[in-house]
């Protein structure tokens, strides 16, 4: 049995703040990610990433997952188990893991549960044929194995992981036809849609995939505009050449842990699904059990960072560790938070957070 | 619209446009960012002055046309890709367009490319007359391309499959 102040699940942008906070504060960290390397999505994010100077803004995804890689490697208070599963939670509050075949547990004084998302399906006739994909498989296959998923794509969902995925594809040197979107609004962040658009991407809101077409794989995609009712235009069909159909429509948090941990849970489609009810110091309704990240709401890997060190301080403290600068910092983090989602492109998440805290009043 | 299509529309272009005495006195940077956000590097990269401080991060970027000499520093740190040069000054027929590029296939200086509009479209021959690095490591490389002066507003993009 492994043993430790603090226990990390997943080395996402959430994750490898936590850990640098809370062993920041001084605490003992325990850092478990599933992947042999750190940084959960970061690893795939080629583009600049928006906010400001604190959480490293105009700097690449990538590079921003390479930093936070490092400070955690050169943390003698952290200890990484990369290739390493969380499979469970017990009621004497030990982590089970498993790493190659070895299972263990490890026992903790705190947890923060950060594993992120993941993507959501989209049904409709033949959905299952080979050439579609969800979009992080195809920023996986591409950004992180080197491989390209075929020639011709076309893309479901105009959020910021469809275009931003739409402009690597584009960048790989592959066609991309068209972005198609079922709202009649373009969820991205406009400027990624508009340099997506200005090189050639047709981005077709209002409409739907009807069906996927082909034999042995897919071949073609029939599209159509749909109305207000969200039903189908008649006579508004096209038809895609396609070998890749990309869909991009959503994340659903990843709460498996804290369902067993027993944390009071709440379903908020704001936030992407069931969500922990948690403070504004992201501890879940089980005392010292806490949540940052895509896993809490989905959101941007920037606030991802700041929800981080915000649980990292915040465990740590409950420990007694850095009881003299922890409301500094926390405020000042907390005030981070509130300038990202302060703007109208933060309206959901505000929106879902305050159905979030509602609900925790009524639990308690 | 801009939130149907990811195209801006000539009203927003028209409302962020210098004033014709600052083009006539040479490069300056045109910035098409039309939705509030949260981000400021362009701000920050700024040593000049030439963007008004955020009082809010999600402000809009605000440019003090008179402070900004068109470098094109901020060309580079803006992760929307939203930030041009201008320079009406180049010739009597022909402007400058720098625009940022993070395509891997880089264009030869002096090569003829086609010039893309706002849509993709191909909307005139240009000239590459620059490639330049990102002053910023990592950051997007900046062509400089001499386009017929009537379409110093339309060319945004060049064409990545040349």
């Amino acid at each position: 049995m492994l043993k430790t102040d603090v226990l990390v699940i997943g080395a996402g942008p959430a994750g490898l703040k936590a850990a640098l906070s809370a062993a920041g504060q001084g605490a003992e960290v325990i850092l478990v990610e599933r992947d042999p390397f750190l940084g959960g999505q970061l690893v795939k994010q080629t583009h600049m990433f928006f906010g400001s100077k604190e959480q490293y803004a105009s700097e690449r995804g990538i590079n921003i997952g390479k930093i936070l890689a490092r400070d955690v490697d050169e943390n003698e208070k952290i200890r990484i188990l990369k290739d390493t599963t969380a499979l469970g939670y017990y009621e004497d509050k030990r982590v089970a893991i498993e790493s190659q075949g070895k299972f263990e547990t490890v026992d903790n004084k705190a947890l923060i549960v950060t594993t992120g998302a993941q993507e959501n399906t989209l049904v409709f006739p033949n959905c299952d044929l080979p050439g579609i994909y969800g979009a992080g498989a195809v920023q996986t296959l591409m950004n992180v194995h080197g491989v390209v998923p075929g020639n011709k794509v076309a893309m479901v969902g105009a959020g910021n992981i469809g275009v931003i995925v739409s402009y690597q594809l584009l960048q790989a040197g592959i066609d991309v036809v068209a972005i198609i979107e079922a709202l009649p609004k373009i969820g991205a962040y406009l400027v990624h849609a508009s340099k997506v658009r200005r090189m050639g991407v047709p981005i077709l809101t209002s409409h739907t995939v009807i069906e996927a077409q082909g034999t042995e794989r897919l071949e073609r995609v029939v599209i159509a505009k749909i109305d207000d009712k969200w039903q189908p235009v008649p006579g508004t069909e096209q038809t895609l050449e396609v070998d890749v159909l990309c869909v991009s429509v959503g994340l659903t948090p990843l709460t498996e842990l804290l369902f067993m941990a027993g944390c009071r849970m709440a379903h908020i489609g704001e936030l992407g699904g069931h969500v922990a009810l948690r403070d504004k110091n992201m501890e879940t309704s089980v005392s010292n059990i806490f949540v940052a990240g895509d896993v809490s709401g989905i959101e941007e890997a920037s606030a991802a960072m700041v929800e981080g060190q915000v649980a990292g301080l915040t465990a740590a403290r409950n420990l007694g560790y850095g009881l003299e600068d922890y409301e500094e910092k926390v405020t000042a983090a907390q005030r981070e938070l509130d300038n990202l989602r302060r703007g109208p492109v933060g309206g959901k998440i505000r929106a879902g957070l305050e159905k979030l805290y509602k609900e925790g009043e009524v639990a308690v | 619209m801009l939130e149907r299509t990811g195209i801006p529309t000539p009203k927003q272009i028209e409302a962020i446009k210098p004033s014709g005495e600052r083009l006539a006195k040479g490069p300056v940077a045109i910035v098409e960012c039309f939705q509030e956000i949260p981000c400021d590097p362009c701000y920050t990269a700024c040593k000049r002055g030439g963007f008004l401080p955020f009082e809010d991060i999600n402000d809009l970027p605000k440019t003090d046309d008179e402070k900004c000499n068109g470098c094109g520093i901020c060309v580079g740190f803006c992760p929307g890709l939203a930030v041009f040069i201008v320079d009406e000054t180049y010739s009597e027929t022909e402007a400058l367009v720098t625009i940022p590029w993070e395509f891997s296939r880089l264009p030869a200086e002096g090569s003829q490319v086609w010039g893309l509009d706002r849509e993709g479209k191909e909307a005139a021959r240009v000239t590459v007359k620059t490639v330049r690095k990102s002053p910023k490591k990592n950051g997007a490389h900046m062509l400089t391309l001499i386009v017929p002066k009537e379409k110093a507003y339309d060319i945004r993009s060049i064409s990545h499959k040349e």
